[in-house]
């Protein structure tokens, strides 16, 4: 052990591809699984809230028209930096979650891996979701998947950085663009990774992270009426019904909460639950 | 020298409506726990045309509980007997189909030449559609062997009530659920003559249950807790309801709510058929179709020429009797809709927009509106915000496509939109743009059980129709 004073990070919100503290200059303490204090974090209020919304909404229409290729590309260069920043994810995750080393490794190496799997998805997901319909009559039909727009997504509390992985890549790989929640308790590895995302070409905007208590920051998200969907991965029974009630109100596209083993195979569910389906019809003719 | 129409009108004697009925619940009719019923009438004629009975709470368990004992042997029955039974009721329909056609347009005051030409077709080709789904799901993208629900709670509206029981009950018997589905409370006719024709095909008893009521009906319905899935076409406010109803449950939900479509006419758009499809597009059904192409934006430049064109055309639409096989436009389905149109043009005159209507004679008795048109309506105009659901057009101006793009997006909804003009890169770039589910170039209101039908944002979520539709009634 050398003597030297380490140099502490300052952890902040990301929001529209910048770093702010939480204009509500609050933070709370984060700790390990024992107790010992790990770093304070911004505590986002509904105003922080309010405006990653904007910057959400902000980068849509970019993204959401970025070709599918290039969004690939750009998730596939997450995985590339987080790879290089490995060793440090594994040791927040450990802190985090209270890991030995090796589970916390196996949980980074996971959660690289599925960014490079959701990469994959973006010039397929049409083509699977997608297609040509035989309609009765001389009409050119095809039906497309087009992203949703803004996703509010509550990251699941236990799995602080593969959760979050496999609850964010799904939705910005189709083109929509999301404000995420992180693990309550276990916020720091999120926070870290927008690290990550401000250096892989991710326009700034398409995923905004914010830390604090998930319930007050859910509900302005929830009943927000610039949102267009919203994953209750992270809430509990009770949160999740009362936001889903709120989320009635502009008939926001809900994911409810489940039983989630976030280190299986995914699917595809994630992926068409931030989709639209739309057809379009014209004659054909001479 | 005037050339009139001679009254053409279908015979009634093809259909032969009972004065009263019962629900149709466990394969038998039987009336309402408590005895209640109302009456159903014409909407051309406010003639009475039968009594039904009023489901109570009581009638909905009943039901639900026929359909939950049914869902047992009919989730196990092999799909390709579930597809036999789909594909036999899609052949009663279309044998029966113009006595089907008479009687919608009795009870719902929609135009023979509608009912016969357009939903009928659509009704029996619906059945056929999803029938050759039932032993083919394991080929439907959504995974090995996917399972039904369960027991489907199914609200439907009194636009195309044949129709939307249709795209109702299809994919959920073809996938392997059982369903309780309430028709609408001005239109319960057709859907008691469809529980004949599940009669006639031997469809085993419980797995359709007809509960004929008011919206208290359809909430108990929606509430019911061993309802697994709930399907609901009609107004934004009712699906917003719905929506918190179901909030916190297990249940799969899919929404089919209001429109306020824009349908955009370029300046290079072939004048005659862009007329025609905005006539087709507000007009059809009276007005009483969600995705009604209610607002036209159309290109400066073009302004007069098409509106001079559009007003031709709408003298010569004859509004009349339902069931004369000339008639354009019937009946509105109701006095209250009628009022709620009434309402809103009103508005419209009061805030500034330029109303105008063919000469047009009226029927004395029954619920009639003319077709009519806005000039000079602003965004903010709330006949340019509300949905109408009447034969009421609103025109709005546009000088660039980026521009008409803005404004067609500019709605809390996104169920359709039209594009009318002859470049096809254009066309391509405007249905990328536009945020809406179903998107008609150079035609409009065209419907096909292959084709998803459904809505972005506020018109609701998920998709009826082709293999997207099938989603909604697995656990996938």
């Amino acid at each position: 052990m050398s003597d030297r004073l380490s140099v502490l990070k300052t952890y902040k919100l990301y929001v529209g591809g910048k770093f702010p503290r939480s204009e509500s200059g609050r933070v709370y303490e984060v700790t390990d699984s024992k107790g010992n204090w790990l770093a304070n974090a911004p505590l986002a209020s509904r105003k922080d809230a309010r405006d990653a919304v904007v910057a959400a909404r902000k980068a849509f229409g970019g993204w959401s028209g970025a070709t599918a290729y290039n969004r690939g590309q750009v998730l596939y260069r997450i995985a590339e930096m987080l790879e290089g920043r490995r060793d440090q994810f594994v040791a927040e995750v450990a802190d985090a979650e209270g890991l030995s080393k090796a589970k916390a490794a196996a949980q980074v190496d996971a959660a690289i891996d599925r960014w490079v799997w959701y990469a994959g998805w973006s010039d397929k997901i049409a083509q699977i979701a997608g297609g040509a319909n035989p309609v009765a009559g001389p009409y050119f039909n095809l039906s497309s998947p087009e992203p949703t727009g803004v996703v509010a997504v509550l990251a699941p509390q236990e799995s602080s950085f593969l959760g979050l992985v496999s609850v964010i890549a799904p939705v910005i790989v189709c083109g929509s663009t999301v404000v995420v929640v992180a693990s309550q308790n276990a916020p720091l590895p999120a926070l870290s990774l927008a690290e990550v995302l401000a250096t892989s070409d991710l326009p700034g905007g398409v995923v905004n992270l914010l830390s604090g208590r998930t319930a007050e920051i859910a509900a302005p998200l929830a009943a927000h009426q610039d949102v267009n969907a919203l994953d209750l991965a992270g809430a509990d029974a009770g949160l999740a019904k009362e936001l889903e009630t709120a989320a009635a109100d502009n008939l926001k596209r809900v994911v409810r909460p489940g039983a989630a083993d976030w280190s299986a195979d995914p699917g595809t569910e994630r992926l068409l639950a931030f989709l639209e389906t739309k057809t379009v019809w014209h004659p054909m003719g001479v | 020298m005037t050339f009139d129409y001679a009254p053409a009108p279908e015979s009634r004697a093809v259909v032969d409506i009972a004065p009263s009925y019962g629900l149709f619940v466990d394969g038998e009719f039987a009336p309402a726990s408590d005895g209640k019923v109302f009456k159903t009438v014409s909407p051309s004629s406010e003639e009475v045309l039968s009594e039904v009975a009023q489901a109570s709470g009581d009638d909905v368990d009943r039901a639900v509980k026929a359909a939950r004992k049914a869902f047992e042997k009919w989730s196990a029955l092999p799909g390709a007997e579930r597809a036999k039974y789909l594909f036999r009721i899609a052949r009663i329909i279309q044998e029966r189909s113009r006595e089907l056609a008479v009687l919608e347009s009795l009870d719902n005051g929609k135009p023979i030449r509608e009912s016969r030409d357009a939903d009928l077709p659509l009704v029996a080709a619906h059945f056929f559609y999803y029938a050759g789904w039932a032993d083919k799901l394991d080929h439907a993208g959504y995974g090995p062997n996917p399972r039904p629900l369960g027991v489907a709670g199914q609200v439907i509206p009194w636009n195309f009530p044949l129709l939307m029981l249709a795209w109702k009950i299809a994919p959920a018997l073809a996938t392997g659920n059982t369903v309780v589905l309430k028709p609408a409370e001005t239109t319960p006719l057709s859907a008691l003559f469809f529980a004949d024709i599940c009669r006639q095909a031997g469809l085993p008893k419980g797995v359709v249950n007809i509960l004929t009521g008011d919206g208290s009906t359809g909430a108990a319905l929606v509430a019911h807790p061993d309802v697994n899935k709930v399907a609901f076409t009609g107004s934004t406010g009712v699906g917003k309801a719905i929506a918190r109803t179901v909030a916190g449950t297990d249940k799969k939900v899919t929404l089919e709510l209001g429109g306020k479509a824009a349908n955009i006419v370029f300046d290079d758009a072939p004048i005659d058929q862009a007329v025609e499809g905005i006539v087709n597009g507000i007009f059809f059904n009276q007005g009483h179709v969600c995705c009604a192409g209610s607002r036209l934006l159309v290109q400066e430049s073009v302004q007069d020429e098409l509106l001079d064109a559009l007003k031709r055309r709408m003298q010569t639409l004859r509004v009349g009797d339902p069931l004369d096989k000339n008639t354009d436009i019937g009946a509105i389905n109701s006095a209250e809709q009628l009022a709620r149109i009434t309402a809103l043009v009103d508005a419209g005159e009061a805030e500034g927009a330029e109303r105008w209507a063919p000469a047009c004679e009226l029927p004395t008795s029954g619920y009639w509106f003319a077709p009519t048109l806005f000039t000079g309506v602003t965004q903010a105009h709330r006949i340019a915000r509300e949905e109408i659901f009447g034969p009421v057009l609103s025109v709005l101006t546009f000088r660039t496509p980026e521009e008409a793009v803005a404004k067609a997006n500019n709605t809390p909804y996104g169920l359709s939109a039209g594009i009318w003009t002859e470049k096809g890169s254009r066309i391509l770039w405007m249905a990328n743009k536009l945020r809406a589910g179903v998107i008609w170039s150079n035609t409009f209101n065209k419907f096909d059980p292959a084709s998803p039908f459904g809505g972005y944002k506020e018109s609701g979520y998920g998709r009826e129709g082709g293999r997207h539709g099938l989603e909604a009634y697995l656990n996938v």
